[in-house]
């Protein structure tokens, strides 16, 4: 049988997966979206696998909101993405210094 | 190893697969179908977790609406992919190590000594007439009410923030002005003339 842990190092290896992600891919802003999904992906892994073996559904609510939250996200984040190809004609991250920051 | 044990490892190996590819192929698209292949995976382990309804739901709601919205947005941006790999090569070393140091730390915390079978016990499966979007349904719509529709109106704040902000007027494009529309008189439109009738020829 599979014990919690097995689940908590897919999570945490998925995790550490998305990290490299956003390091790789720190210019290309629909990339860094998507590594954030996989971040979320690995969290909800967590949450659902310790609802399952300490038998409690708390675990499972907490996953069906965050999955509200990240689709709310991931449409407002494409609606800037849009947004900002139409001013700019690009995704790069480094086309943004409008603000000098 | 008996079968669940074989069907874990090989979505746990098709998912960390399809996570690895999505970060690291080039085409954007490539990505997108990547990160679905992810989810689909994901649904699976969440099947063997006895959380149906969720993984259902990662399927409808999240390969459905989310990842399809993505494909959109990437296959609607005509996008220049050469400058946005730039520093890929140099930024991989430290991306990795910091990736490792974080798997790492977090296996030392949940490794099997910590949350293994004989620390954290299996439950037993639950017979065919466990119904989890009951169970879920039963908590949802008690106990975390409110936080519910408190997620309603954020999506609802969602829809409106993305419609507003891709929305632009075109100074060429026709509107309707429904306060014109609506405060118009009888006196606008219509025109009585007084007239003598016409003779029969």
């Amino acid at each position: 049988m599979i014990a919690l842990s097995d689940y908590l190092i897919l999570g945490a290896i998925l995790f550490g997966l998305s990290v490299a992600g956003i390091f790789l891919n720190r210019k290309n802003v629909i990339i860094l979206l998507m590594a954030i999904e996989l971040m979320l992906l690995a969290v909800n892994m967590n949450f659902i696998a310790f609802s399952y073996f300490l038998g409690d559904t708390a675990g499972q609510v907490f996953v069906f909101f965050i999955l509200t939250v990240a689709a709310a996200e991931a449409a407002i984040g494409l609606a800037i993405l849009v947004v900002m190809f139409r001013n700019r004609q690009s995704i790069n991250v480094d086309d943004l210094d409008t603000m000098k920051g | 190893m008996d079968f669940e044990r074989f069907i874990f490892y090989f979505l746990a190996a098709v998912l960390v697969f399809a996570a690895g590819r999505v970060i690291t192929v080039r085409n954007p698209v490539h990505a997108v179908l990547h990160l679905v292949l992810a989810f689909f995976t994901c649904a699976g382990l969440w099947l063997l977790l006895e959380a149906e309804f969720l993984a259902i739901t990662l399927v409808l709601v999240y390969v459905g609406a989310v990842m399809v919205l993505f494909l959109f947005v990437v296959m609607m941006l005509d996008i220049n992919v050469s400058p946005l790999r730039e520093g890929f090569i140099k930024y991989l070393p430290v991306g990795l190590s910091v990736a490792a140091l974080i798997v790492i730390e977090m296996f030392l915390v949940v490794r099997a000594r910590n949350f293994g079978a004989d620390a954290v016990a299996i439950p037993a499966r639950h017979g065919v007439d466990y119904s989890n979007t009951r169970e879920l349904g039963s908590v949802l719509y008690t106990d975390y009410v409110y936080p519910f529709e408190i997620a309603a109106v954020i999506l609802l704040v969602a829809m409106i923030a993305a419609i507003t902000l891709t929305m632009r007027r075109r100074p060429e494009t026709k509107y309707q002005n429904p306060v014109d529309q609506v405060a118009v008189k009888r006196a606008d439109r219509v025109r009585l003339v007084k007239m003598k009738a016409e003779e029969r020829q």
